[in-house]
C-alpha cells in the first residue's frame, strides 16, 4: 500500500526523544515505520519543522450549545462592514464564522494548523446524538466527546451513599449509550443548583436537595474513574469560574486529588485534569483589585504530579463564551448586558452562551490575557501543560498560533503589554513582565502533542513519531536552526502547515488542502464494569418517571458514529 | 402474527412523542394500529396503509395542465437541469424530512448556489430573530416536568396544536420535584380568545389582539417596581400586578409561546420582550421560555443549517464562497413576492398551503419541483412532483424536538416498492448536477 | 471633485448586487476599469459595464475627490453606497435594499425611494432620501447590538417599521410618518419623527432620544410623563412633553442619577 518518506526535516518528538535533529520519517499503511521501499513518495522537509499531528484536549466544537452559539450570532459571520471568515474558497464546502466556525471550517482550520485530534469538552448526555451528528459532518479531524457528570442526578444520589461501584456502573452505561470518552465535571453541584437559580461557589457548598457537596462529587468521580481504569482522568472545570479571588477554590479542588493514584493501562499519570486554568487563577476581591494568582496556582501544580492542566489563554478577540456552567453565564450577562442563552438539561446538566469582547482597553481582560500566559511560562513540566483557549471561551482556536507566538517571544508579550490602555495597572496586577522564559519548539511539541496524548491515554499511538504510531504528521515552514525568527513568522507558519498527513494520507500539500475527506474517526470508551442490577433498575425507573424520552430512544445508534475507534477498558475490581 | 414496534417517535409535531406503539401486519407492509399517539399523530401512521391514492412515481405537468407519470431518472434529470440553469433557485421546506436528508440536500444546494429556507420562515422564524437579538434562557421539557410550578402559555393553544404537550411535559405530569402534578402548578394563559388550553388555567388573561408587546412591557415595568397605566392592551393594571406576583413567587417557571406572538404585529419583538421578561424574572426566581415549534423537524433544519452555515434559516448560498442571511431579503416569501428567484424546489413542506397568494403565484410561474410523499397544494402547481418515502414511518432518520433534543426516528413499515427516500433522491440529483456543472 | 455618471442600460432579470458602486471602489480607476468591476445577479457574476453605461470624467484619485451620479431605473439594484467612507453618490431615481449600509463617511443622496435595510449599521456621513424608505432603516444587522452609530440619515418621506433598532448614536430624521417599532433597544442616538408615529416607540430603550411631532397611536406603558420642556429640534422651536423609559428595561447610573431613554412629544 501507500508509502511516504518525509526527508530531512527537523523533527521534534518527545516519544522518540528527537529534539530538532534532521531526520527522515517513513510511513507505510498509515503507520510510522523504520523504513520504506524506494518506491515511496518523498516529501522534502529540509529546513522545515516536523511534528506529530497535534491534539486539542479541550475545545467546544460540536453539540447543542456550540450550535446555539453559531446561529444566535449572525453578526459573527457576514456583514458589519467586512466578512469575518471564509473569503477564499479553497475547499468544496463553505467556511463560515469567526468565533464559532461551522463544522467545515472547524475541520479545515484545525487541519491547517496541524491538528488531527480534538476533544469536544462537554457533551450533555441527552444531546449526545446532536454532538455525534456534528462530529460526523466535521472533516479531517478525529474527535471524541466528554459527557458531563458533575451535576447528574444518578451520580449525586450514588455518591451521597458513597457507592463507587454503582457510580462506576452508571458511568460505564452512560459512556456506552452516548459513545463518550471520559468524565467531564463542570461546576460540580453548581449547575444543578442553577436549576433553582442558585450556585455552588465553594467546594463545600451543599447542593440543594441532594445533600452532597462539590468536593464529594469530585472525589467520588475520581475514585470511579480509577476504578474503571479509564484512559483519561476526571476532567474538571472547578467551581467559581471567572470570579476575582477564586484561586483558593481552585487549590482546594486540586487538593482533593492528592490522595489518589492513577490506575490504568494507558500510561496516564494524572488523576485530575484542570481545564482552562486561567479562568480559575485570580486574586483580588473584586474587579477593582483584580489580579493574577498564577504563581500560587503554579506553585501547587508544579509540586503535584497527579495534576495536569490546560491554559485557556485569552486572545483579546470578540468571541462567544459557552459552558455547562449555567450560573456563570447568567452572571456574565449581568456584567456585559449582551444576549444570554441558557439551556438546562433534565437530570443531567445545563449550559449558557454569551458573546464577550476581550478588549485590550478593559483592565480585567488584559489581566486575564497575562494570567493565561503566566501559567504556561511558570509550568516546570511541559508534559503536564497543554495550550488551549477553551475555544471559543477565551478566544477562537484559530488563535492558537498567536498564543504560541506570545509564549515563544518575550518581545511580542512586552509589546502587547505596553499596548494595553491600562498597561501600568495591568503590569502591577500580573507578573508577566518578570517572566523571561520563551517556550522552545521542543516544549511546544510537548504541550500540543505528547502531553495531551498522554493525558488522554492515547500516547501509544498519538502525539509522537516513533515507529508503530499513527502516521499523523504536520510539517511547518520554520527552520529551527535559524531561531530566533521573526515572531510574526511563528504565527503565520503555525496557522497554515506546509504539509499535513493524517493516517498516512496527504491532506495538506504545499500549504493547500488537497484531500478534504481523509478517514476520520470518533473515539469512544467502552468501559466494562461489573453488572449491577440495582443500577439497571434505577436507570429504568428514572426513564419511566423523570426523563421525557424513553430509555430505548436515549441511546446513540451506531449509525451516528459510523467510523468508531472503540477503546475497551476493564474495571480494577 | 402481527408485531408491535415500540418506542416509535411521532413524526407529526414538534412535541416528538417517542412512546408510540405501532402494530404492523406480519408481512411488515401494513400498519394496523397505533397506540399512545394523539389523533393527528395516529392519522399520520394509519393513513399510509389506507390506500389514500398514494402516488408512487414522479409526475410531470403537461402543457394542458394534466400530469403524466415519469421515471425517477427523468425527474432527477429535470431537477438537476433546472438547478444548473437558474440564476437563483429558492429551495424551501425541509420540516418533514430527516437531518440526514437535509445534509445531502445542502450539498446539492451549495453546489448549485441556491437559497435554502425552511418553514420557520412562516412560523417561528421571528422567534429565531428574537433569540439572535437577546438570547434565550431555556430548558429541556423534562426540566418543566420535574421542576415547574409556574407555567404560562402565551399566544399558543397546545390543546389543539400540540395535543400531548400538556400531559407529557407542561401541565399534568408528576416529576421529581413536582409530585403533585397539576395541583402543584399555577397555570396562566394569555390570549386574545378563550381557548381550550385556557380551560386548564388558574388565570386567564384576555388581551386585545396585537397588544402583546405592550402588555409584556407592562409586566416588565411592574416587575421592576414601577407604575403602569390603569389598563394596558385591554388588561386592567390589578390583573397584571397579580400575575407578576404569581410568577415571582414560583420556584421554577416557564413561558411557552406560539403563533400568537410570532405572527401578530411586531413579530420578533413580541418574543424579544417575552424573553426579556423571562430574563428579568431570573433575578427573582428561576425562569425559562420555550417556543412551541410546529412541524416535527423544523427545529432540525435550523440545527443542520446552523452547523453547516451558521444561520438557522433564510440562508443565501448564491455567492458560493460564503453564506449570507437577512430575513426580509433572503426569506422565501420576500424572494417570491419580489420575483427575485427564477426557479423553486419545495421539499417536505407546502408553499401553496402556507404562503401569501402573491408569493405562491410567482412560484407557479417559474420552473418548479415539489418533493413530497403526498399530493398537496404545492404539488398541484409544480412542474414536477417527486413522491418519496415517508420519513419517520417508512424511513428512519434524525429529528429535533421543540427543545432541540434530537431523536432517532424509527422505520415502521417498508415504503411502496421502488420508491426512493429523500436522501437517495437527493444523492442522485447531486451526482447528476456534478456531471452537468463540472467543477464550476 | 471629479464626477462619473453611470446609467442603467440593461435592467437585470432578478436583482443586481451593486456594492461596488461607491467612491471607494471607483477612485483611481479609468472608466474601463470601472466597467470591469464585478457585480452579482443571483449566483452569476457580471461586470458593472454589462448593466451600466459609464461616462464622465475619469474619477478622482481618492474616494474624497470622487462623485458618482447614478441614473436610470435602479429599483433592482441593492447595496449602492455600502461601506462608503468618503466622496459623494447621487442616485437620480430610486434604488433597492441596503443602500448606504455600514456607511462610514461622505454624502449619499437618493432622489427617489430606498427599500429596507438602508443605512443599516451606519457609522458616519450624510445620507438623504428624498422619497420613502422601507423597514429597518438605521437598524442593526441581525443579532448585532451595534446599530446605527453615527452620521445623519434623513428621509423626507415616510418610513416602514423597525427603524433605529439597537441604535447607539447618530441622528435619524423622518420628515413623514413612521410605522411600528421605533428605536427599539436603542442605547443612544437621536430619532426625529416629524409626522405621525405608530405604536411601540422606544420599547426596551436603554438610552437615547426620540422626538415625535405628530400623533402617537399608543404610548408604551413603560414610559412615564415627567414635565414639559421647550426645545429646538432640527431648527424647529417648540414645547414638548417629556417621557422617560422604558421603565421595564435596565438602566445605568451616571453621577448617581439613573439615565433613561427619552421620548419628547410635541404639544
Amino acid at each position: 500500500m501507500s508509502e511516504i518518506l518525509i526527508k530531512n526535516g527537523h523533527v521534534f518528538d518527545v516519544v522518540s526523544g528527537v529534539k530538532g535533529d534532521a531526520k527522515d520519517i517513513a510511513i507505510k499503511d498509515g503507520k510510522i515505520v523504520d523504513k520504506v521501499s524506494s518506491k515511496a513518495k518523498t516529501i522534502d522537509a529540509s529546513g522545515k519543522t516536523v511534528m506529530a499531528g497535534a491534539l486539542d484536549i479541550h475545545a467546544h466544537v460540536a453539540g447543542p450549545k456550540v450550535n446555539l452559539g453559531r446561529w444566535f450570532r449572525p453578526e459573527d459571520k457576514w456583514y458589519r462592514g467586512q466578512m469575518r471568515g471564509g473569503i477564499v474558497k479553497e475547499t468544496s464546502r463553505m467556511e463560515q464564522g469567526f468565533s464559532i466556525p461551522s463544522v467545515f471550517r472547524t475541520g479545515y482550520c484545525y487541519g491547517r494548523m496541524g491538528y488531527t485530534f480534538v476533544m469536544e469538552a462537554a457533551m450533555p448526555p441527552l444531546y449526545a446524538r446532536h454532538v455525534h451528528e456534528e462530529i460526523h459532518d466535521t472533516p479531517i479531524i478525529d474527535e471524541a466527546a466528554l459527557p458531563v457528570f458533575g451535576n447528574n442526578w444518578f451520580v449525586m444520589e450514588y455518591l451521597k451513599e458513597k457507592d463507587i461501584q454503582k457510580t462506576a456502573a452508571y458511568i460505564a452505561w452512560l459512556m456506552r449509550v452516548t459513545k463518550g470518552y471520559g468524565i467531564k465535571v463542570v461546576n460540580p453541584g453548581g449547575t444543578e443548583a442553577w436549576g433553582w437559580g442558585l450556585n455552588c461557589l465553594g467546594i463545600n457548598d451543599e447542593v440543594p436537595y441532594f445533600d452532597i457537596t462539590p468536593a464529594e462529587i469530585t472525589t467520588g468521580l475520581i475514585e470511579a474513574n480509577e476504578y474503571l481504569g479509564l484512559p483519561h482522568s476526571v476532567h474538571i472545570h472547578p467551581n467559581s469560574l471567572g470570579d476575582p479571588g477564586n484561586n483558593p477554590v481552585t487549590i482546594d479542588t486540586m487538593k482533593l486529588a492528592a490522595k489518589y493514584k492513577p490506575n490504568n493501562k494507558f500510561g496516564r499519570e494524572q488523576v485530575l485534569h484542570m481545564t482552562h486554568l486561567q479562568f480559575h487563577s485570580y486574586g483580588g476581591s473584586g474587579w477593582g483589585d483584580f489580579c493574577s494568582a498564577s504563581k500560587e496556582i503554579m506553585d501547587y501544580v508544579n509540586k503535584h504530579k497527579e495534576i495536569t492542566f490546560d491554559t485557556g489563554n485569552v486572545t483579546l478577540d470578540e468571541t462567544t463564551t459557552m459552558t455547562a456552567d449555567g450560573p456563570f453565564e447568567h452572571h456574565l450577562c449581568a456584567l456585559n448586558h449582551l444576549k444570554w442563552c441558557n439551556v438546562d438539561v433534565e437530570l443531567e446538566t445545563g449550559s449558557g452562551v454569551v458573546p464577550f469582547i476581550y478588549s485590550p482597553n478593559v483592565f480585567p481582560c488584559a489581566v486575564q490575557w497575562a494570567t493565561g500566559l503566566e501559567l504556561a511560562l511558570l509550568a516546570k513540566d511541559p508534559m503536564r501543560t497543554m495550550i488551549t483557549t477553551d475555544h471559543p471561551n477565551a478566544g477562537p482556536f484559530t488563535r492558537y498560533p498567536r498564543v504560541f507566538k506570545w509564549l515563544m517571544s518575550k518581545k511580542t508579550r512586552d509589546e502587547q503589554m505596553a499596548a494595553f490602555k491600562n498597561s501600568g495597572k495591568v503590569a502591577d496586577a500580573t507578573i508577566l513582565n518578570e517572566l523571561d522564559r520563551e517556550i522552545t519548539l521542543y516544549e511546544l511539541s510537548q504541550m500540543t502533542r505528547a502531553a495531551p496524548a498522554k493525558a488522554l491515554g492515547l500516547s501509544s499511538t498519538r502525539g509522537g513519531l516513533a515507529t508503530g504510531m499513527d502516521a499523523d504528521v504536520a510539517i511547518y515552514d520554520i527552520d529551527p536552526t535559524k531561531m530566533p525568527t521573526d515572531p510574526e513568522t511563528i504565527e503565520k507558519v503555525f496557522l497554515n502547515a506546509s504539509y499535513l498527513l493524517k493516517n498516512g494520507e496527504i491532506v495538506i500539500s504545499d500549504g493547500q488542502i488537497v484531500f478534504e475527506n481523509p478517514k476520520k474517526m470518533t473515539f469512544w470508551v467502552n468501559a466494562k464494569a461489573p453488572e449491577n442490577k440495582q443500577v439497571n433498575r434505577d436507570i429504568r425507573e428514572k426513564f419511566l418517571r423523570y426523563y421525557t424520552v424513553t430509555q430505548a430512544n436515549y441511546e446513540v445508534p451506531d449509525s451516528y458514529a459510523p467510523h468508531p475507534f472503540v477503546i475497551e477498558t476493564e474495571a480494577n475490581v | 402474527m402481527t408485531k408491535v414496534v415500540t418506542d416509535v417517535v411521532c413524526p407529526f409535531c414538534g412535541t416528538l412523542c417517542d412512546d408510540l406503539a405501532i402494530t404492523v401486519s406480519d408481512d411488515g407492509k401494513q400498519i394496523i394500529d397505533c397506540q399512545n399517539a394523539c389523533a393527528i399523530g395516529a392519522e399520520k401512521f394509519l393513513h399510509t396503509s389506507a390506500g389514500h391514492g398514494r402516488i408512487t412515481r414522479p409526475r410531470k405537468r403537461q402543457p394542458d395542465g394534466s400530469y403524466k407519470e415519469i421515471t425517477y431518472d427523468e425527474a432527477i434529470e429535470y431537477t438537476a437541469q433546472m438547478l444548473a440553469k437558474a440564476k437563483k433557485t429558492l429551495w424551501y421546506g425541509w420540516a418533514s424530512t430527516s437531518c440526514e436528508a437535509m445534509a445531502v440536500g445542502h450539498k446539492v444546494a451549495e453546489k448549485a448556489g441556491t437559497m435554502v429556507d425552511n418553514c420557520a420562515t412562516v412560523c417561528h422564524g421571528s422567534s429565531l430573530l428574537a433569540i439572535q437579538d437577546v438570547g434565550v434562557p431555556s430548558c429541556t421539557l423534562g426540566e418543566v416536568k420535574n421542576r415547574a410550578d409556574r407555567v404560562v402559555f402565551w399566544g399558543c393553544n397546545p390543546a389543539h396544536a400540540h395535543p400531548r404537550h400538556m400531559s407529557r411535559y407542561s401541565i399534568f405530569p408528576r416529576g421529581f420535584f413536582t409530585t403533585k402534578g397539576h395541583k402543584g402548578r399555577k397555570i396562566i394563559v394569555v390570549d386574545c380568545r378563550y381557548t381550550d388550553t385556557a380551560k386548564c388555567a388558574d388565570e386567564f388573561i384576555q388581551i386585545d389582539q396585537s397588544y402583546d408587546y405592550e402588555v409584556l412591557d407592562a409586566f416588565r415595568t411592574v416587575a421592576r417596581g414601577h407604575d403602569i397605566p390603569d389598563v394596558v392592551g385591554g388588561v386592567p393594571k390589578e390583573k397584571i400586578i397579580k400575575a407578576v406576583e404569581t410568577l415571582k413567587e414560583g420556584r421554577f417557571g416557564v413561558i411557552f409561546f406560539g403563533m400568537g406572538l410570532t405572527h401578530t404585529l411586531g413579530r420578533n419583538h413580541n418574543i424579544d420582550i417575552a424573553i426579556n421578561l423571562t430574563r428579568d424574572l431570573n433575578d427573582f426566581t428561576k425562569f425559562s421560555i420555550v417556543a412551541m415549534r410546529g412541524h416535527w423537524n423544523v427545529t432540525g433544519s435550523g440545527q443542520v443549517l446552523s452547523w453547516q452555515y451558521g444561520f438557522p434559516y433564510c440562508v443565501d448560498l448564491t455567492r458560493r464562497t460564503h453564506a449570507r442571511y437577512q430575513p426580509g431579503d433572503t426569506s422565501s416569501v420576500d424572494l417570491l413576492r419580489r420575483k427575485e428567484v427564477d426557479a423553486c424546489i419545495c421539499i417536505a413542506s407546502d408553499i401553496g398551503a402556507h404562503f401569501p397568494i402573491e408569493a405562491t403565484r410567482h412560484m407557479a410561474q417559474i420552473p418548479s419541483v415539489c418533493i413530497d410523499p403526498h399530493i398537496n397544494l404545492t404539488t398541484e402547481i409544480s412542474d414536477v412532483h417527486i413522491p418519496v418515502a415517508l420519513v419517520g414511518v417508512e424511513v428512519a432518520g434524525c429529528a429535533y424536538r421543540m427543545d432541540n433534543v434530537p431523536m432517532a426516528c424509527r422505520k415502521v413499515v417498508d415504503p411502496p416498492e421502488g420508491m426512493l427516500t429523500d436522501e437517495e433522491l437527493l444523492e442522485k440529483v447531486y451526482v447528476r448536477l456534478c456531471e452537468i456543472m463540472g467543477d464550476s | 471633485m471629479k464626477t462619473v455618471t453611470i446609467t442603467m442600460k440593461n435592467v437585470p432579470d432578478l436583482y443586481l448586487e451593486g456594492d461596488m458602486i461607491t467612491p471607494d471602489q471607483f477612485a483611481g480607476k479609468t472608466n474601463e476599469e470601472i466597467a470591469a468591476l464585478r457585480t452579482y445577479e443571483g449566483r452569476e457574476t457580471y461586470c458593472l459595464g454589462d448593466n451600466f453605461e459609464i461616462s464622465g470624467d475619469a474619477v478622482g484619485a481618492t474616494p474624497a475627490e470622487t462623485k458618482i451620479i447614478v441614473k436610470g431605473d435602479c429599483t433592482k439594484v441593492k447595496y449602492i453606497g455600502m461601506n462608503m467612507t468618503a466622496g459623494e453618490v447621487v442616485v437620480e431615481g430610486s434604488c433597492d435594499m441596503y443602500t448606504g449600509g455600514w456607511m462610514k463617511g461622505g454624502k449619499l443622496h437618493v432622489k427617489g425611494n430606498v427599500d429596507s435595510f438602508s443605512g443599516l449599521g451606519m457609522e458616519g456621513g450624510e445620507f438623504t432620501v428624498d422619497g420613502n424608505a422601507g423597514n429597518f432603516i438605521g437598524a442593526s444587522y441581525r443579532g448585532d447590538w451595534r446599530g446605527m452609530q453615527g452620521g445623519v440619515l434623513r428621509v423626507k418621506g415616510n418610513v416602514g417599521s423597525d427603524i433605529g433598532t439597537f441604535m447607539n448614536g447618530g441622528t435619524l430624521i423622518v420628515e413623514g410618518n413612521a410605522d411600528v417599532h421605533i428605536g427599539t433597544h436603542a442605547e443612544g442616538g437621536t430619532i426625529i419623527i416629524k409626522g405621525n408615529a405608530n405604536r411601540r416607540i422606544g420599547g426596551q430603550m436603554v438610552k437615547g432620544t426620540i422626538y415625535v411631532y405628530g400623533d402617537i397611536t399608543y404610548m408604551m406603558p413603560g414610559f412615564q410623563y415627567t414635565k414639559d420642556v421647550e426645545l429646538e429640534v432640527d431648527g424647529d422651536k417648540a414645547v414638548f412633553a417629556e417621557y422617560i423609559g422604558d421603565l421595564g428595561e435596565r438602566h445605568s447610573k451616571s453621577k448617581g442619577q439613573v439615565v433613561y431613554g427619552k421620548i419628547y412629544r410635541k404639544k
